[in-house]
């Protein structure tokens, strides 16, 4: 096994080419344990953090431009972006340990492929892009379509995730995730909710709901955000948001939850971040 | 918060000075078992059976033989076959399998190679053919009429020969009349339990580095809570003289009573003996975990009877626990456990049944977290039947002393009243449940052992004192060792080096559990310092020209009544008389060896605050009070210390841990990120109540505490819970899922 740890976008794009089977890490978070516990070892191993682009976090022309190898405590430590994506911030923020929140990225955490990712169904609520380097140039994409499977992304072989867009939040809008562990840190998702919503007065005008670790990939609610949009957040709402995060969980029964308390529970999660998300939007964060 | 009735004027037991081993561990000196390398070293790895149950036809090592850097692989032909009878025969079959592999996990093959990645490479490269045999994975598959046999060597204990059964032990305890006062009772609760296997969880794997020199004589260096145990095994599955082996004590990260057996020892042996090196054998957490001791899986049904005004009149018990693949004795263990109340009618009918996982091993208060889970739920439910304090029930049933345990045996002085009255009086216990929490209380008993220690005391030149005991400290036992030396011998407790000394530095001593050490290896302490003591009276007459008699041995110097004492009529100080040894008949050494009697009962009342969201399952803890009754704290801060980590993997056992085994008998959690420890955020400071009521069968009091801790929490939490949302949770672990489950079937 070979260690690179290339400074441009392009060198690292013509190791990928110039080697097969190579593998790209930002902070190997993951990729350690995976490999210690006896996953097969790539043949090149690619560091990207040495490229500045990818370790940077910018905000201009009406969007935030983050790395994929920025650390999430850079997030999470980041006043300005966290005050406009709390939800994206705490989905961060929950990765691992303090030790892992320097290491840790938005674009490993995504290209993992787990569907239990945090920082992940709050980038996919925020409408969050991906901006992909390849061989032959960059394509965007977004985030919602770069995990396709456990494990799996669309990603091609000698790709890899530079930055993600996320377009500033519109006026009145809050966001929030919550994610269920047996335990209070240092554990795996069971359920994942992120909520965003976009409020006029106590009126609900947009909504986002995206549930983690109850399918494949993270989903996409549409029924849960057609009954949000238009409502106040009563009791029926809330209950109409529970029944249909329910009903759009397709889990796995496994050692870290049933499908039972999985559907349950995301039901529970999704209303309870949807109420925080409001209260978010209305008030500030 | 210490609870005393009448103080003793001790001046060094009961004070809390740093730890002599605080520095080293603090800034990460000590040496742990993984620490130690050795020029030439090699490292072991082992090939571990992929099936739950199979008859192995061959195996083939060649390939791994021809590896890079493979210098040797040994399997289970490599070791004596043991006589049935001898005691470690089972524990040889678990080390390395012989002919059949009875779990997932279970040791197959040892390769030593120049690194642990050529060494890996290889065990895996080593071809078994297997065929397989049905695999028994619960109590209920193991004791169905016609089940497959688990291990057919497994006979039962205590009964004429027979055939091979997957029972290890059967025990009926019966007294009174339990049918009748059942019929009589005006109350009688009937609940079903179960719990999972849940492992020790300590943090550091089992090592060891091991070196067979040309004349077969054999260092080991190891983590484990009793190094002559090791010895004794390691040579036993060798069929060696145990005069061959000698064993050094690493410091050890944890053992929880599942470092009172051996996994590595006898195979590093075989492996360097066989290559001419050392080997080092280090487990990785996934090994830990599929192949050594969880504590055992139970179920149980409890039956109480009692009067209208609380009097517990009847117990009829059913207890099965389940031990893995090899007989083990947990069962009536379980029953020796039921000891809290008085109960004049009792019926425990107990079995230990085998099943196809791995074999397991003592883990603090051994079988007893089980029973106390379901007895301690019942009780509970009677008092809520009842309408009375959970506290003045357990009060007017505590067992006193001459009370019968389940076993038959009158209690000698125990402390369960004392401990109840002290959580009666607590700040925990009267201030107000929060609001949206509730409170459950539980109690918890262990008998604790006495068995075999030795202790050296040398006394320096310059007044200052070497402490050699053979018990590995495990929770602060060096600190108490020279605590007591420090008390007798009338010395500063900072001039007292207290060392854990190899096989072959001191005399034999037992293994540091049963909550033993303190009392037993700190009662040798004691002797050896009284005999230095006696010693150092002699020579002080000498040196005073007085009769010995007329020497008395008063805060650290001879005085002599008739004389004035000393040479200028001072006291003789003990360093005035060491520096004066050569002369008045050499050094001052003693050395004390027994078998100690007497060791007390130790009885715990443990009280939670929780609250559990009724939409996710989850339980906080939010206050929790351990009171515990210690006999006398030599050190206040480890006893503390003992109270809080029972606590937190009592907890732990309550609310998340467990092994969650697929059908074919493979666990499916082997990590610490899926096998649920709880971690620091999740609970709150454990409160501590030490309650003092001297053992009169040690010098200083000690009853040993390292136990009992474990054993409330379970149907503490679980009184709680039902407290706070009137659901009877009777499965552990009492987890989200299943608690949201009974939770939904509540609002049906």
């Amino acid at each position: 096994m070979k260690y690179a740890a290339p400074t441009t976008v392009d060198e690292a794009r013509s190791l990928l080419a110039d080697n097969p089977g190579s593998r790209v890490f930002a902070g190997a978070t993951d990729l350690i344990p995976q490999m210690r516990s006896g996953r097969p070892e790539p043949a090149v191993l690619v560091d990207l953090k040495r490229i500045d682009q990818l370790m940077a976090v910018s905000h201009g022309e009406g969007k935030w431009t983050i790395g994929a190898a920025t650390p999430t405590a850079d997030l999470t430590r980041n006043g300005a972006f966290s005050g406009m994506f709390p939800g994206i911030s705490e989905g961060a923020g929950l990765i691992g340990s303090d030790q892992i929140q320097n290491r840790s990225s938005l674009g490993g955490n995504l290209c993992n492929g787990s569907p239990a990712a945090d920082s992940v169904p709050a980038l996919i609520a925020a409408d969050a892009r991906a901006v992909i380097a390849s061989s032959d140039g960059t394509r965007t994409v977004a985030v919602a379509e770069v995990v396709t499977g456990p494990g799996q992304t669309s990603l091609a072989d000698d790709e890899f995730i530079v930055e993600f867009e996320i377009d500033d939040a519109p006026a009145n809008t809050g966001d929030a995730y919550l994610r269920m562990i047996p335990r209070t840190e240092m554990d795996i998702a069971v359920v994942g909710a992120a909520v965003r919503l976009t409020m006029d007065g106590d009126t609900v005008t947009d909504a986002s709901v995206v549930l983690g670790a109850v399918a494949p990939t993270a989903v996409r609610v549409p029924d849960a955000e057609a009954a949000l949009v238009g409502s106040r957040l009563d009791d029926d709402t809330l209950a109409a948001v529970s029944a249909a995060a329910s009903a759009a969980c397709n889990p796995i029964d496994d050692k870290r939850g049933t499908i039972e308390y999985r559907t349950q529970v995301a039901g529970v999660l999704a209303k309870r971040a949807a109420v925080i998300a409001a209260d978010r939007a209305q008030n500030g964060a | 918060m210490t609870a005393t009735e009448h103080p003793p004027a001790y001046k060094y037991v009961g004070t809390r000075p740093i730890r002599h081993d605080g520095y080293d561990k603090v800034i990460g000196k000590a040496r742990f078992a993984a620490d130690l390398n050795l020029p030439g070293q090699l490292h072991g790895a082992i090939h571990r059976s992929p099936h739950a149950h199979a008859k192995i036809l061959s195996i083939d090592t060649s390939a791994a033989e021809a590896m890079p850097g493979v210098k040797v692989v040994v399997t289970g032909d490599d070791f004596p076959a043991l006589d049935p009878k001898n005691p470690n025969f089972d524990l040889a079959a678990n080390i390395i399998a012989r002919g059949v592999a009875y779990y997932h996990g279970h040791a197959i093959a040892a390769v030593a190679a120049n690194t642990k990645p050529e060494a890996q490479a290889a065990a895996a490269a080593i071809k078994v053919e297997y065929e397989l045999l049905p695999a028994v994975l619960s109590i209920d598959e193991s004791m169905a009429d016609g089940a497959p046999l688990v291990n057919e060597t497994n006979h039962t204990k205590f009964v004429p020969p027979g055939e091979p059964s997957n029972l290890s032990t059967i025990t009926n305890l019966d007294r009174g009349d339990v049918d009748d006062a059942l019929a009589a009772a005006d109350v009688v609760i009937e609940r079903e339990f179960d719990c999972a296997h849940v492992h020790q969880g300590y943090i550091e794997p089992h090592a060891c580095v091991v070196d067979t020199g040309p004349d077969g004589k054999t260092s080991v260096w190891c983590s484990s809570q009793g190094h002559f145990r090791v010895r004794s095994m390691t040579a036993d599955v060798l069929g060696w003289d145990k005069s061959r082996v000698k064993v050094t004590p690493a410091e050890i990260g944890g053992g929880f009573g599942g470092k009172t057996t051996v996994y590595l020892e006898p195979l590093a042996a075989r492996l360097s003996e066989k290559a001419g090196k050392p080997v080092k054998m280090v487990m990785s957490r996934e090994e830990v975990l599929r192949a050594t001791g969880p504590a055992p899986e139970a179920k149980m049904k409890i039956k109480i009877g009692a009067t209208n005004d609380g009097e517990l009149t009847a117990i009829d018990g059913w207890m099965a626990y389940g031990v893995g693949a090899f007989g083990d004795m947990a069962g009536l263990i379980g029953a020796m456990s039921v000891a809290s109340y008085k109960f004049p009618n009792l019926r425990m009918e107990t079995y230990t049944a085998l099943t196809n996982t791995p074999k397991s091993a003592a883990y603090r208060a051994p079988s007893a977290p089980h029973a106390a889970f379901a007895i301690e739920s019942v009780v509970d439910e009677v008092a809520l039947e009842l309408g009375m304090d959970p506290i003045e029930l357990r009060l007017k049933n505590a067992a006193v002393e001459g009370d019968l345990t389940a076993m038959g045996m009158p209690h000698p002085r125990v402390g369960l009243v004392e401990c109840l009255e002290a959580l009666k009086a607590s700040d925990h216990y009267n201030s107000e449940v929060p609001e949206g929490a509730a409170r459950g209380v539980a109690v918890g008993f262990w008998f604790n052992i006495g068995e075999e220690s030795s202790a050296t005391v040398n006394l320096n030149e310059d007044g200052t004192a070497t402490v050699l005991t053979g018990s590995p400290d495990i929770g602060g036992s060096r600190a108490s060792m020279a605590l007591m030396a420090a008390e007798r011998l009338g010395i500063d407790v900072y001039s007292i080096t207290p060392v854990v000394a190899d096989t072959e530095a001191v005399g034999f001593t037992d293994v540091t559990e049963g909550s033993r050490a303190t009392f037993a290896t700190g009662k040798a302490v004691v002797q050896a310092c009284d005999m230095i003591i006696d010693e150092l009276k002699k020579r002080a007459a000498s040196i005073m020209s007085v009769d010995v008699d007329q020497v008395a041995w008063v805060d650290g110097a001879a005085v002599s009544a008739g004389h004035g004492g000393g040479e200028g009529g001072e006291p003789l100080t003990l360093a005035a008389i060491t520096a004066q040894a050569k002369r008045t008949g050499g050094p001052l050494t003693a050395t004390a060896s027994l078998n100690a009697a007497g060791a007390g009962p130790s009885f715990a009342v443990h009280c939670a605050d929780i609250s559990v969201d009724e939409e996710t399952g989850v339980v906080s803890v939010l206050r929790y009070t351990a009171v515990q009754d210690a006999g006398t704290a030599i050190h206040p801060s480890y006893v503390e210390g003992q109270f809080q980590g029972g606590s937190v993997q009592g907890i732990g056992w309550a609310l998340n841990e467990e092994y969650i085994y697929n059908a074919d008998g493979v666990m499916d959690n082997a990590s610490f990120l899926d096998y649920r420890i709880p971690v620091a955020s999740d609970l709150p400071l454990i409160e501590t109540i030490i309650v003092e009521v001297p053992n009169p069968a040690h010098p200083y009091g000690v009853r040993g505490v390292g136990e009992t801790g474990i054993v409330p929490p379970m149907a503490t939490i679980a009184n709680a819970i039902n407290a706070a949302t009137g659901v009877r949770m009777t499965s552990l672990p009492m987890s989200p899922p299943k608690l949201l489950s009974a939770l939904n079937k509540r609002s049906k």
